[in-house]
């Protein structure tokens, strides 16, 4: 496990608000020489705190509407690998996120769309025909916030 | 207006999020001083938000992710926004989303291991105003999630 400083908490901040800021605009902003900053940058790269990047786009000014929360529970276990189905439900690209859970379902689903009829179309064509997939539960999500977790 | 030179740009930034201007000129097939015009200009347009880091909450110790389904009681007219302001008062809540379905409102919490988890559920999560049913799914694996939009 990685422990953080103060300051690397900071930093961990900024880049989640702007990671294309520069070792020196940051350094800037935490009155940290840009050698110093790059030093702690490079660290919360290399020891995988930062696993990547993510682009926040506006969905709705490129047509994607509506974004539904589906609960997929398997109907067939064992005669479907979880592998056949998580491999299926991977390529959907109106899919935008599966995650094996535990729980009501066993995996969740992040889907977009267009709109409500073209969601239909995506549900009914692409996720009823999964192999072993059973009862389907749709959420559809008004609004979303992404808090910055415990490192404030 | 988002054109197809604007669609080639975004669909390969949003598979490759670290790459530089150039690099990201160059796989989108446009002139560097383009791709750089284009990118300023959906910034200014609202189309591109932000390019954020993702962080890794297991590398810091986060062992532990839970979803909470939240159903209110919308009898309480301030249901939803006590609900939503007292929830943001707690930090290990990274996301909270509202829906129209089933549940009214889903938590995404993490925790260092199941005692800090039982330690946060009673102390954080149950004390927030307005719960009529509350259903814990517990995260076991997480197989896609680069969030892409099939543009």
């Amino acid at each position: 496990m990685i422990e953080l400083d103060t300051t690397d908490r900071l930093i961990l901040r900024e880049l989640v608000r702007d990671a294309t800021q520069s070792a020196s605009a940051i350094g800037r902003i935490l009155g940290l020489s840009q050698p110093a900053a790059w030093r702690r940058i490079n660290r919360l790269r290399e020891t995988g705190v930062i696993k990547g990047q993510r682009l926040e786009l506006d969905h709705e000014k490129l047509g994607f509407g509506v974004t539904v929360f589906l609960g997929v529970k398997l109907a067939t276990k064992g005669r479907v690998s979880l592998e056949d189905f998580e491999r299926a439900v991977s390529a959907i690209p109106e899919v935008q996120t599966v995650e094996h859970i535990l729980g009501l379902y066993d995996y969740r689903l992040r889907v977009v769309a267009r709109d409500i009829s073209d969601f239909e179309r995506v549900l009914r064509r692409r996720i009823m025909t999964l192999p072993g997939v059973g009862d389907v539960e749709a959420n559809v999500l008004l609004s979303e916030e992404r808090r910055p977790g415990p490192i404030g | 207006m988002f054109d197809d030179t604007d669609r080639r740009i975004l669909r390969q930034y949003q598979h490759a999020p670290t790459l530089g201007p150039a690099e990201l000129a160059e796989r989108s097939g446009v002139a560097p001083a383009t791709c750089t015009r284009r990118l300023e200009r959906m910034q200014e347009e609202g189309i591109l938000r932000a390019n954020r880091a993702v962080i890794d909450w297991r590398a810091l110790g986060y062992e532990v992710e839970v979803s909470l389904r939240i159903t209110l009681d919308k009898t309480q007219p301030r249901a939803f926004d006590e609900f939503m302001a007292a929830a943001r008062n707690v930090p290990e809540v990274l996301e909270i989303q509202t829906f129209l379905g089933r549940v009214d409102l889903r938590l995404s919490i993490i925790a260092r291991d199941m005692g800090h988890y039982q330690q946060l559920y009673r102390s954080a999560i149950l004390t927030l105003p307005h719960i009529a049913d509350i259903e814990a799914l517990m995260h076991v694996a997480r197989i896609k999630s680069d969030e892409v939009l099939p543009l």
